[in-house]
């Protein structure tokens, strides 16, 4: 017969680590329904038949938080055979408030107290025997960490389950509550099938809790009725239900731990000394810096980008030299001899314009690979004749000559169908559709890895905790939390591990919001389009490039103000009590597993809608009717694709933005599949009749300019980051809500951008201005309107 | 009567009597802050806010918004 254990304890008691020790790698990571808390299952490594569900950290059982209406909700309806409650030794007097509700339910309890191996050099000493008779639950001292009493513990919970004797708590409270108590069991608890929770169920209908009122679905009769008893008791104890109860609890376990815990009387530990300097009121700012530039460095600047250009220009494009030997000279020897191409060719080109070879120095022209920006060099005729020569010399070097050379997946299977003789339209569907959205999900893993082992190390040594008490102050006032930092910075390089990063965000609030919001930053993705951008329309204009930053951080902090003002948001504020919980060496293992787990949730709960999205995108971009009839397009034919006619088709929405056209509708929907496309895009359109930034000059005033730019920044992130942010919200609603609000906003602001900048520059005025005005009203109301769901 | 707000930072008081009601009590006493327990105020935020506080011997971040439903008196 299966034994079903739940692992029960506070936040940050080692819980985590004593589920990892016992299941080892037989685990099953997802989510409860409809909720992003976690849920965790996994079977005992040394005997199959147990399953242990990790339940999330909780200080208690009251039904405030998500994470304790789950817990309390699968221990009153699954009944687990054994509750294993993880205390932490060195925390014991709060940790076990959490035991004195756990024991009431009437489900066999063992209670585990870990970190013993700190509690011993510590010097405390718990006397394990006296705590166990005086609560009268087996206790079984271990250390996670250190593999130790673990087979002790699960074979006391495997005992108590298998005996399956009710548990009674030991505890009762003061006469006057447990005459109340007495009297509501009596009243509506009598014909409950279970008769061993019915103490449970009394004391949470003392407390008022409506959960549990809905729950048992008392009449209001009844709840009257206990209302009576309730408040004789409150006026005799002259307090509310809550705090009576909340009061007798602490203070009896005040009561155990004199008798049972001696506590040595030290100084100051080495988590005191550090937090001393750590959250120093002068140094905790620079620290907080340098821990922010070292994350940020090393998971976005260096070893994050290298991660993400192995990954997508490598694996995913042309192919990679092993171990990264000879890329280096390969790349210098591809730029030498791109350099003296681009001359030679210019020579050409200046004889192809002017008829007569040029009789002195020469421009020609050097576009950039990223933002397709055209400048021009020159080049005296002794360049030609070197450039000439090296070339007759020198033939494009080859990457395999340089190191050992793998071919990029895409190569690899263009390879593979060109040998089967494959049909261009499947052969084209398998590499630029199945390959490339393959290419989108997995490309973006590498780096989220890499963030991710610095988020597990950061919260598990507990410095998140200090983060979200060092600015907490910040972004409190745009419904966001301290820990909100980090994906917003994170989001600065990619948005992707941004929005994942706010996993490490307790509250369910404030983690929407940092998820709705982290994606207004511009991603290194648009980096290339807000250069094309100040290129092409506002001449290199040096500003636009800080404004779209500011136009980020100006949208989330409009953005959480006018959200938090809104139902969506409303309902009692979750108080900002977090325990600040004692530095520790985190184990590797615990690092990797939850850096491991993050990424595959983001494979696996991601990865669908990617490579769909993607697929439609390529199918709707290269697909399209001619004069030919319907057929698979080239590359430059998009002005014929079924997305050109859906983008002039839904022009119009962008008409009051000022880029009501087709092309710029089009760039648009392809900078969903990724943001730089936009720039791809245009440059095809735009090329077909020669100087793309100046075409491109010609069909935008500066004013709708800025309006396709604050556009698309803030409109929804590419497929990969919906798909991050649909992983993250675990909920359709949730996501639509977000994407939705995205697009609008983004709308709003474009329109803003182009009747405002419009009346400004051109002068110009008309039905559009006046909408132009009401968007920045509408805008201030959402700002400054009273919160009616603040009591 | 004073609130754990107006404690200044090195000073231990007890707690006298907690303000307000719902999810934003309840969680304050979840956390072990109940009537007659002492709270030690270990430090300020570097930003002026929330303060860092122990009780029942671990480590707390409270925001001086909810520091003020907490009535004290010194010891």
């Amino acid at each position: 017969m299966g034994i079903r254990i739940a692992l029960a304890g506070n936040p940050n008691c080692g819980k985590t680590t004593l589920f990892n020790a016992l299941t080892g790698s037989n685990q099953f990571v997802g989510n409860w329904p409809g909720v992003t808390v976690e849920y965790k299952e996994g079977k005992y490594k040394s005997d199959k038949e147990v399953t242990i569900v990790d339940l999330p950290g909780i200080y208690s059982l009251s039904p405030y938080t998500l994470e304790e209406v789950v817990s309390r909700n699968y221990l009153i309806d699954e009944r687990p055979d054994a509750i294993i409650n993880v205390i932490d030794g060195t925390n014991i007097e709060r940790n076990l408030y959490l035991t004195t509700q756990v024991v009431e339910l009437g489900i066999p309890v063992v209670i585990a107290i870990n970190m013993m191996d700190v509690v011993e050099k510590n010097g405390d000493k718990i006397n394990t025997k006296k705590l166990a008779e005086e609560i009268g639950v087996p206790v079984v001292e271990i250390s996670a960490l250190k593999n130790r009493g673990l087979k002790e513990v699960v074979s006391a919970a495997v005992a108590a389950g298998k005996a399956a004797l009710p548990q009674e708590p030991k505890h009762r409270f003061n006469g006057s509550v447990e005459h109340a108590l007495a009297h509501i069991e009596e009243l509506c608890l009598h014909n409950i099938s279970d008769a061993n929770i019915q103490r449970w169920y009394s004391i949470k209908l003392f407390e008022r809790d409506e959960k549990i009122q809905e729950k048992l679905g008392l009449s209001k009769d009844v709840i009257d009725h206990i209302e009576q008893d309730i408040t004789s008791c409150e006026k005799e104890m002259d307090d509310d239900a809550e705090s009576i109860i909340t009061g007798e609890r602490y203070n009896y376990i005040g009561t155990i731990i004199s008798g049972c815990v001696k506590k040595a009387n030290r100084g100051m530990t080495i988590s005191d000394k550090i937090d001393r300097i750590v959250t120093n009121r002068i140094l905790a700012l620079p620290i907080f810096a340098v821990v922010m530039f070292i994350v940020y460095y090393i998971s976005v600047t260096t070893v994050g980008t290298y991660a993400t250009d192995w990954a997508n220009d490598g694996v995913f494009g042309d192919g990679w030299h092993l171990f990264a030997i000879g890329s280096k000279d390969y790349n210098d020897a591809s730029e030498e001899f791109t350099g003296n191409q681009l001359i030679v060719d210019g020579y050409d080109l200046y004889v192809e314009e002017n008829g007569t070879e040029p009789t002195g120095d020469f421009e020609y022209p050097v576009e950039d690979e990223e933002t397709l920006k055209v400048d021009y060099e020159t080049a005296s005729l002794e360049d030609y004749a070197a450039a000439k020569a090296y070339l007759e010399k020198n033939e494009e070097p080859d990457p395999a000559e340089y190191g050992v050379w793998v071919p990029g997946v895409p190569v690899l299977v263009e390879k593979g169908l060109d040998a089967l003789h494959c049909n261009d339209i499947l052969k084209a569907l398998i590499l630029d559709g199945i390959v490339a959205g393959v290419g989108a999900v997995l490309g973006f893993v590498p780096q989220i890895l890499v963030l991710f082992i610095f988020l597990a190390f950061l919260e598990a040594c507990g410095y998140m905790a200090r983060v979200a008490f060092i600015m907490d102050r910040i972004f409190r006032k745009f419904g966001l939390s301290g820990k909100s930092f980090i994906p917003m910075l994170i989001g600065s390089g990619c948005g992707i591990p941004g929005i994942m990063a706010s996993r490490t965000i307790e509250n369910d609030r404030d983690r929407k919001m940092t998820i709705m919001t982290t994606t207004f930053i511009p991603c290194g993705a648009k980096l290339p389009f807000i250069g094309m951008v100040a290129g092409a329309i506002f001449g290199g204009a040096p500003w636009v490039a800080p404004c779209a930053y500011f136009l980020g951080i100006f949208a989330i902090v409009v953005s959480g103000i006018m959200l938090k003002k809104t139902k969506l948001f409303a309902g009692d504020p979750a108080p900002f009590v977090m325990e600040l919980p004692a530095y520790h060496w985190p184990t590797v293992s615990n690092v990797l597993r939850s850096m491991w787990e993050r990424g595959w949730s983001f494979i696996k709960k991601a990865g669908t809608i990617i490579l769909l999205s993607t697929i439609v995108i390529w199918f709707l971009t290269f697909f399209g009717f001619t004069s030919d009839g319907f057929r698979m397009l080239e590359e430059d034919e998009i002005s014929s694709s079924i997305l050109a006619k859906i983008g002039g088709a839904i022009a119009w929405i962008f008409a009051p933005l000022g880029f009501g056209n087709w092309e710029a509708t089009v760039a648009s929907f392809t900078g969903l599949v990724a943001k730089e496309n936009i720039v791809g895009t245009l440059g095809i359109i735009y090329g077909a009749s020669g100087d793309v930034y100046q075409t491109m000059a010609n069909a935008f005033t500066s004013a709708s300019g800025m309006a396709f730019l604050a556009f698309n920044l803030l409109c929804a992130p590419c497929f990969a980051a919906m798909g991050a942010i649909k992983r993250e919200m675990n909920s359709a609603k949730w996501f639509w809500t977000a994407i939705g609000y995205q697009c609008i906003f983004a709308w709003v602001i474009g329109l803003i951008c182009y009747q405002i900048g419009s009346l400004i520059l051109a002068g110009s005025f008309g039905v559009g201005t006046v909408f132009g005005f009401l968007a920045i009203a509408v805008l201030i109301y959402g700002l400054f309107r009273r919160d009616k769901y603040k009591n | 009567m004073k609130t754990l707000k107006d404690v200044n930072v090195g000073e231990t008081v007890t707690v006298a009597k907690l303000n307000g009601e719902g999810a934003v009590k309840r969680r304050i006493m979840d956390m072990g802050i109940t009537k007659g327990v002492e709270i030690y105020v270990r430090k300020i935020a570097p930003l002026g806010d929330p303060v860092e506080i122990t009780v029942r011997g671990y480590e707390l971040s409270v925001r001086k918004a909810d520091a003020e439903m907490i009535l004290v008196k010194e010891d």
